[in-house]
């Protein structure tokens, strides 16, 4: 058992230094996630903190990111290793002694590259494996992760099996575009990041963009849970918030209006439907 | 404990969430290892071990409060005026301030008494309305500007949660979890019955429409990349054949481009089936990028095309709206008669419905003993690609009083009981 971290308020306090402000459900699983050696499955609307969840607890922990980026068409070349064929092809031109020997020598680690998840599984010290969107690949790709994150290991058939000498802390993240399978979810703790609340909002634009005046940033936070609440093809994410906040502080706005709130709105919303909606809202509320 | 999370699984269970035995075991040891007396860690530890869909999650915390309800917390009850309490609570949104007054106001507006087998959700009411929230809320509402209006809502909504919880944790006090978990068991959003469903639940259905909707495109979508191989590409093999000497060793193929199909959709919007119209329409016109083209007609027992009102529009809620005032449905008395309708279907439009058309009826086949038109279904399905008819009725209840599904189900090639989204899902997902 890992034991990384001492207790769930540790993982909450320790988020919060490196500017992550993890909600209490957060922490507790990123808390049990150590405890419990399982992934972490974290699916939510895009850009609510999915991704930097992993990066700050690898921050925080001090341990290495290691990242695999999904997308379709990924496979086991791109995931777990690969031969270097050019290599081997060398050394057998340079071939000397019997062929058994020589077939050896090319199967050996010196001639494997390793892919994300290989090199996570081999670790010798403490890693955190990001996987990425994971719901861009097929679900015939999703089994090849499920070797590695059930039993964390990993088969290469010339080698044997590669067993982790560390259980590395495993994040999934998904946007849900559609549903995963259910042998992975089984594997894993679900995470559900929705939008923060106005006031965990108001805290991460303080913390993020420390520039903005504080009466500004709940201003800031009020009007984006306003705009969530409305029927948009795509509502504002926190990233896009921190954009808008960091864009006040540019233009060197001390009080947010109606006006000031509609020129600014495409920083938060990005189809014309919605920035009318929203300009719309605006004008009624005066 | 043991005893506790077992029966606890088995409410979770009875609920309709799938808790396999893994989860179970890994729910059991997470438990292990988080302070039993934090209540919030607790429920966090067993909603990412056991709950891995943000659907179900609201089913899932209805059974936890029940099961791990606080003991009912007692209040010192200094007499003040609830209805300052209340404006206060809604205009500062702050929530200790919305507990102190739920509680405040179930000790003393909801009159519960011990062995009185009333409903929790009596006292609910009884509560909310002996506050007078609507009126008060009303009243803030008027003055309020836009970011107000949602900050008001917002905290009426959290107060009524809070006089739920409370009111939940005086029965668990004197019922036990298992009772007061039955008693407000909810079906979860997949699996409400379109004919009867509530106006929470239907709202609850309205927000799983559109991540059902983008879930679905993308399985459409993929699914139509990731056909059979398409026919030799010529072109690319060659070149693929000079780096091994020429030899045309790694065959190279053109992608398929199956055509995506054409919709044609047929609802009846009479009042008994006019939910499950709606929903269909809206699932099948958030989905219209997946396919060629998606017309829509509506009928009770006219019958009129309304594509120009749902085509484009952003507020598809508020365009089924327009459709129900400005389409012409009504022929004669405004009740359904699928004979007039689909007779007056065939002569008018019958002529653009091609061999690329999937025509897909909506209605429960009540005819009010009408003649049936079932000839033009055989017309109809010479002349489609496909011809599906959903019926939301249970199957127990086809063919029976002025139900005729069986006489068109002849003519069609599939007719399909979509009671639920989570039918609708698999239908949808076939005609892709």
């Amino acid at each position: 058992m890992a034991e990384r971290f001492p207790s769930i308020q540790a993982v909450r306090e320790g988020l919060a230094g490196v500017d992550y402000l993890a909600d209490e459900a957060t922490a507790g699983v990123v808390f049990l996630a150590d405890r419990l050696d399982k992934p972490v499955l974290v699916e939510g609307p895009a850009g609510t903190g999915k991704t930097e969840l992993a990066k700050s607890v690898a921050r925080w922990a001090g341990s290495r990111l290691i990242r695999l980026q999904c997308y379709e068409g990924l496979d086991e070349s791109k995931a777990l290793y690969e031969w270097n064929y050019r290599k081997q092809l060398l050394r057998i031109q340079a071939g000397e002694g019997p062929w058994s020997e020589l077939e050896g020598d090319i199967f050996s680690e010196e001639f494997l590259l390793s892919r994300p998840l290989l090199e996570a599984i081999r670790a010798d010290e403490p890693v955190v494996l990001l996987i990425d969107e994971v719901d861009r690949v097929e679900v015939e790709t999703e089994a090849l992760l499920l070797e590695v994150l059930s039993d964390w290991q990993v088969s290469v058939p010339e080698m044997g099996t590669v067993s982790a000498r560390r259980i590395p802390l495993v994040f999934l993240t998904s946007n849900a575009t559609r549903d995963l399978s259910e042998a992975l979810k089984r594997r894993c703790l679900y995470l559900h990041l929705d939008y923060p609340s106005v006031e965990r909002e108001r805290e991460i634009v303080l913390a993020r963009v420390p520039e903005l005046p504080a009466h500004l940033a709940g201003e800031v936070a009020r009007i984006v849970r306003s705009l969530r609440l409305l029927d948009l093809r795509k509502p504002p994410s926190v990233s896009e918030t921190l954009d808008w906040a960091r864009t006040l502080v540019v233009l060197g706005v001390s009080e947010l209006d109606a006006s000031l709130t509609e020129s600014t709105l495409h920083v938060l919303l990005k189809h014309r439907a919605d920035i009318a909606a929203a300009a719309r809202e605006l004008k009624t509320a005066g | 404990m043991l005893a506790v999370l077992a029966a606890f699984v088995g409410e979770l269970r009875a609920a309709g969430l799938p808790v396999s035995l893994t989860e179970n075991i890994d729910a059991m040891d997470a438990v292990r290892h988080v302070p039993l007396d934090d209540r919030s860690a607790l429920r966090a530890a067993m909603a990412a071990t056991m709950v891995k869909r943000p659907e179900h999650r609201p089913a899932f915390d209805a059974v936890f409060d029940s099961f791990f309800s606080l003991a009912p917390a007692t209040v010192d009850d200094d007499g003040s005026d609830l209805s300052a309490l209340l404006e206060d609570a809604l205009q500062s949104g702050d929530a200790d301030a919305v507990q102190r007054l739920a509680r405040l106001a179930v000790a003393r507006l909801a009159g519960m008494e011990e062995g009185r087998g009333v409903r929790g959700s009596a006292y609910v009411f009884k509560t909310m309305r002996m506050l007078d929230v609507d009126g008060a809320l009303a009243r803030l509402l008027a003055g309020a500007g836009w970011l107000e209006r949602d900050g008001l809502t917002l905290a009426a909504q959290c107060l009524r949660n809070e006089v739920e919880a409370e009111v939940r944790r005086r029965l668990v006090a004197e019922r036990g979890p298992e009772a007061v978990a039955r008693s407000v068991r909810r079906p979860l959003p997949e699996d409400v019955d379109f004919l009867h469903a509530s106006g929470d639940d239907l709202a609850a259905l309205q927000r799983t429409l559109r991540p059902l909707a983008r879930r679905m495109a993308a399985r459409l979508a993929r699914r139509r990349r990731h056909g059979r191989h398409g026919r030799l590409d010529f072109r690319r093999t060659l070149r693929r054949s000079l780096s091994a000497g020429g030899v045309p060793a790694d065959p190279r193929f053109r992608r398929p481009r199956p055509h995506k199909p054409e919709i044609v959709v047929l609802a009846d919007v009479s009042g008994s089936v006019a939910t499950f119209a709606r929903f269909t329409l809206q699932l099948v016109h958030a989905l219209a990028g997946e396919f060629s083209a998606v017309r829509t007609f509506v009928f009770i027992d006219g019958i009129d095309e309304v594509t120009h009102l749902l085509a484009g529009a952003d507020d598809l809620a508020a365009a089924l709206t327009r459709v129900h005032e400005e389409a012409d449905v009504v022929a004669a008395d405004g009740h359904s008669d699928y004979g007039r309708a689909l007779t007056a279907f065939w002569a008018r439009w019958g002529r653009e419905i091609t061999p690329r058309t999937s025509v897909v009826i909506l209605g429960d086949a009540r005819n009010n003993y009408h003649a049936t038109g079932a000839e033009v279904l055989a017309d109809l399905r010479r002349r489609a690609r496909r011809l599906w008819w959903l019926n939301p009725e249970p199957r127990s209840y086809w063919d029976t009083g002025d139900s005729i599904v069986a006489e068109y189900a002849r003519h069609c090639h599939g007719v399909f009981e979509c009671r639920n989204l989570r039918q609708l899902e698999a239908f949808v997902a076939q005609i892709g």
